[in-house]
């Protein structure tokens, strides 16, 4: 007798990431794999020793910046595929990388088999940002989505206003400067750039860290007009100034050669007032590169799939949303998917 | 509102005093009468809505959100006015002019058991986020936003420039919107408060450290361990009142019933709260006064809101009073210490001798005859003397050279830095507090550090730096803000006394504990044991 497949018994969730099965390769695995579909560059997604990595070019780039990705013996090969490019895998299997707005090269990635078409959405944000594509609205039948910012409360403010404290505050303060504390990759690059946007042209000053990835979304042709290191600087010429620099570094000795701080951080968990406390934010700036409560309810909404799985973040809130509007979804427990900084 | 909400939002994101008083001075000169009175109110945690608490706001928003997602929003967020403020539905269509802070708290008293679930709702409605959770955080009377009623009173002085001791003297004499209050502050009268029971701020002593004296211009009395009170009648026929305030001004009259009781003559007098018994000094003698217990037995009685008649059987209170401040109608301040003390010595007869005695002057020719004295009463648990200038009037705060305070010489013993966290204000960068351990046991023979305080104070800044490095360099653990680090370090800890507890795993607690030295050259395994510390107690 032959064995019926059961509908979308091809793509299994597991604990280290989602396995399709006909082609057997991974996306966004948490452990070195034989190939993986990496959706975007932040850590808790792409990692480095995968055999090969299939990916956006721009998300290649950031994967050999940090992990060295598709360079010498143990960095595997790469397989770049561009905004819009299907590309057929192994089992008859299709997949579409979609841009999802989430931060450079970042993508949705679209899997079709056997006329099943299912969309893992990886980190993404329905705003205006900069320095990457809009997320594109897909139709699909199983939307695996992220939840990072799956509670009601999480309504983040336009990003102009953000834009208006802190420049208000650089204004104010004419003898501080303004650190803001932002996530390496992505939120430094937006912040720059919605400064830019936004009339400022002074010179930015930047942690020893986020260097290099501002240098590659340069390269990619995302203008963050005049950078310069701190560790170049006179305190005094800094004053007036503001300086980017990754959340660790907000309450750390690296501080104290700056010229009296205001402490900012850029992060959705600004929102919550004790979370801003805790990191004894004197600024806090709502801004993320994730979607927020609105978002993600709205694109289920819009994509509407016919059952939703939801992943890495609150799944509980979004999980109870979607019983309350009678739609069918599961929550699934991946691992090491938590975004602290963002 | 509006106004007042940003100052809240400011306020949670300022860390340091300064910045915060000079924001609450700001919006205190900024804002006129009532809002800047009833907003005062609100910041030292003066106002209170018997229709609104915490349980309203819950029962209101699972009217208005799913109850699971009210629920996990809640346990996320982790303070329920602020959730509530995230939370609310915006309504539909133009927003209504939002209420004035005085506008706000008329409404909020006004509201009943009955009538809350449906006009605080409207109230949120005229509010933005921010608003709402200051109106929240407001009805709820629970700031918890680092403001303490001093540091509102100090912002106070500070914003219109005048004393923050005539603030403290006036403030328990008025009731929110302190207009009275404002009308002075800004060149006005001062407010008509004869014949109220106002908190006077205390005089303060200086430590001796290594200054000698001249018996001829100081006197002294011995340093007695328990809380500095200020005892005040005042008013006429039925509207007269006795109340008890604490060193920061706090009315702890209903902790010490028997106190009230005890003073029915307007009068303001200072002096220590003590619980009868043999521990400092022994029995009543001549030689060192005595009669009074430890003070841990009269933490037995402190923070309670009612007294059981067993409590005041067991543990009696009494004053042994220091200075007078008033005695029927007259002030006392501007005389000299020896004026003002026959005063006292004429006035004490009329007090219940049950309830009040006085601190005795210790008869000493010579300082070098009082350090004598000093040094012979080691073993009679008296934590030191107090030396008083003859000649000197009643002044509020520390002034140089009136009152010295001479302390038994610390105790000491070497401990084992468990964990360390970060400081606030110009130490946010650099571990500063610091909890230590002894051991509990033969360290050698498998024996466990246990936690037996915690200091921030008594090192430099340049050790400050090295101990932060150690830190960074030591972590073995992460906890939040806390870091628990290899225990190598040996820190001498002095401290002025130390008992039993039940709040600490070793069962102990210290009194005033400082860093006195940092043993970089000690190895841990050297540092005291738990039973070391034991042999120190003297309760």
């Amino acid at each position: 007798m032959d064995t019926v497949s059961l509908p979308f018994s091809w793509i299994r969730p597991d604990p280290h990431g989602i396995h399709v099965g006909p082609a057997d390769c991974w996306i966004d695995p948490s452990k070195a794999v034989d190939k993986a579909l990496v959706t975007h560059g932040h850590a808790d997604h792409a990692r480095g020793g995968h055999g090969q990595t299939v990916a956006t070019p721009e998300t290649l780039a950031i994967m050999k910046l940090r992990y060295q990705t598709g360079e010498g013996p143990a960095g595997g090969d790469t397989s770049p595929v561009e905004y819009g490019e299907t590309i057929r895998l192994p089992g008859g299997v299709d997949a579409t990388y979609i841009p999802a707005g989430h931060v450079l090269g970042s993508a949705q990635i679209l899997l079709e088999h056997a006329g099943e078409k299912v969309i893992v959405t990886g980190d993404y944000k329905r705003r205006a940002d900069p320095t990457c594509p809009p997320f594109l609205v897909t139709p699909c039948d199983i939307l695996i989505t992220e939840a990072t910012f799956g509670l009601p409360v999480f309504e983040h403010p336009p990003i102009a206003d953000e834009m208006a404290k802190l420049l208000g505050a650089l204004n104010d303060n004419p003898d501080r400067c303004v650190l803001v504390g932002a996530y390496a990759l992505g939120k430094a690059q937006r912040v720059i750039a919605e400064l830019r946007a936004a009339g400022h042209r002074d010179t930015i000053y930047l942690h020893g860290a986020m260097e290099k990835m501002c240098r590659l979304y340069e390269d990619f042709g995302i203008d963050l007009g005049a950078l310069a290191l701190v560790a170049d600087q006179a305190k005094d010429d800094m004053r007036g100034s503001v300086i980017i620099c990754p959340p660790s570094a907000l309450n750390d000795r690296w501080s104290r050669r700056l010229p009296d701080p205001i402490t900012a951080m850029a992060s959705g968990w600004m929102m919550v007032r004790q979370r801003a406390r805790q990191r004894n934010v004197e600024l806090p700036l709502v801004i993320s590169d994730h979607a927020d409560w609105n978002e993600l309810t709205r694109t289920i909404e819009e994509v509407n799939p016919q059952e939703t799985w939801i992943t890495h973040g609150r799944e509980e809130a979004l999980l109870r949303w979607c019983q309350l509007t009678q739609r069918r979804a599961r929550a699934l427990s991946m691992v090491g998917y938590e975004d602290e900084d963002d | 509102m509006e106004e007042f909400a940003a100052l809240i939002d400011r306020l949670v994101y300022t860390g340091s005093r300064n910045a915060k008083l000079a924001l609450i001075a700001d919006y205190l000169r900024a804002t006129p009468d009532p809002d800047r009175g009833w907003a005062l109110a609100a910041l030292t945690d003066g106002l209170d809505f018997s229709a609104v608490k915490s349980s309203t706001i819950r029962t209101m928003m699972k009217d208005r959100v799913d109850p699971v997602l009210w629920t996990l929003s809640r346990d996320f967020v982790g303070d329920t006015a602020e959730c509530a403020s995230l939370l609310w539905p915006e309504p539909l269509g133009q927003r209504d002019v939002a209420p004035g802070v005085a506008e706000a708290v008329s409404l909020l008293s006004g509201m009943t058991r009955g009538n809350v679930q449906a006009e605080l709702p409207r109230l949120m409605d005229r509010l933005d986020s921010s608003g709402r959770y200051a109106l929240l955080k407001m009805a709820t009377g629970a700031m918890r936003i680092g403001v303490s009623a001093r540091l509102g009173k100090v912002a106070f002085a500070q914003g219109f420039d005048v004393s923050v001791d005539e603030v403290e003297e006036y403030w328990h004499g008025l009731a929110p919107p302190f207009a009275e209050l404002f009308a002075w502050a800004e060149g006005g009268e001062a407010p008509d408060t004869e014949n109220l029971p106002l908190f006077r701020p205390f005089m303060l002593a200086h430590p001796l450290e290594d200054a000698v004296v001249d018996m001829d211009d100081y006197a002294a009395e011995w340093k007695w361990d328990g809380i500095r009170v200020q005892l005040v009648h005042a008013g006429l026929g039925e509207d007269a009142e006795t109340r008890v305030y604490s060193r920061s001004g706090d009315d702890i009259s209903a902790t010490f019933p028997e106190m009230v009781a005890a003073l029915e003559i307007p009068a303001v007098l200072d002096g220590e709260l003590l619980v009868r018994g043999s521990h400092q000094g022994g029995e009543a003698n001549e030689r060192t006064q005595g009669g009074a217990a430890s003070f841990n037995a009269l933490q037995q009685r402190l923070g309670r809101k009612t007294v059981s008649k067993k409590m005041l059987s067991e543990s009696p209170a009494f004053v042994r009073l220091y200075d007078a401040l008033m005695i029927e109608g007259e002030d006392l301040r501007g005389l000299p210490w020896t004026a003002r003390r026959d005063r006292l010595e004429a006035f004490l007869p009329r007090l219940p001798a049950d309830r009040f005695d006085i601190s005795s002057i210790i008869a000493a020719d010579s300082f070098d005859n009082l350090a004598e004295i000093r040094e012979s009463t080691r073993d009679d648990a008296i934590e030191g003397l107090m030396l008083k200038r003859r000649d000197s009037p009643y002044v509020a705060g520390r002034r140089t050279g009136l009152w010295y305070k001479w302390k038994r010489d610390p105790l000491l013993v070497d401990c084992v830095l468990m964990y360390a966290q970060r400081g606030s204000g110009k130490r946010s960068s650099f571990f500063s507090d610091y909890t230590f351990g002894c051991w509990d046991g033969d360290p050698d023979k498998g024996a466990e550090l246990l936690p037996v305080g915690k200091a921030y104070s008594g090192f430099t800044d340049a050790e400050l730096k090295q101990i932060d490095r150690h830190v960074r360099q030591n972590t073995i653990n992460r906890f939040g803000p806390v870091r628990e680090t290899e225990k190598i370090l040996v820190f001498e800890v002095a401290f002025d006394s130390v008992h039993e507890s039940k709040r600490h795993k070793s069962g102990l607690a210290m009194r005033f504990p400082r860093i006195h030295r940092i043993r970089w050259d000690k190895p841990a395994h050297e540092a005291d044991r738990i039973d070391t510390l034991k042999g120190l107690i003297r309760d």
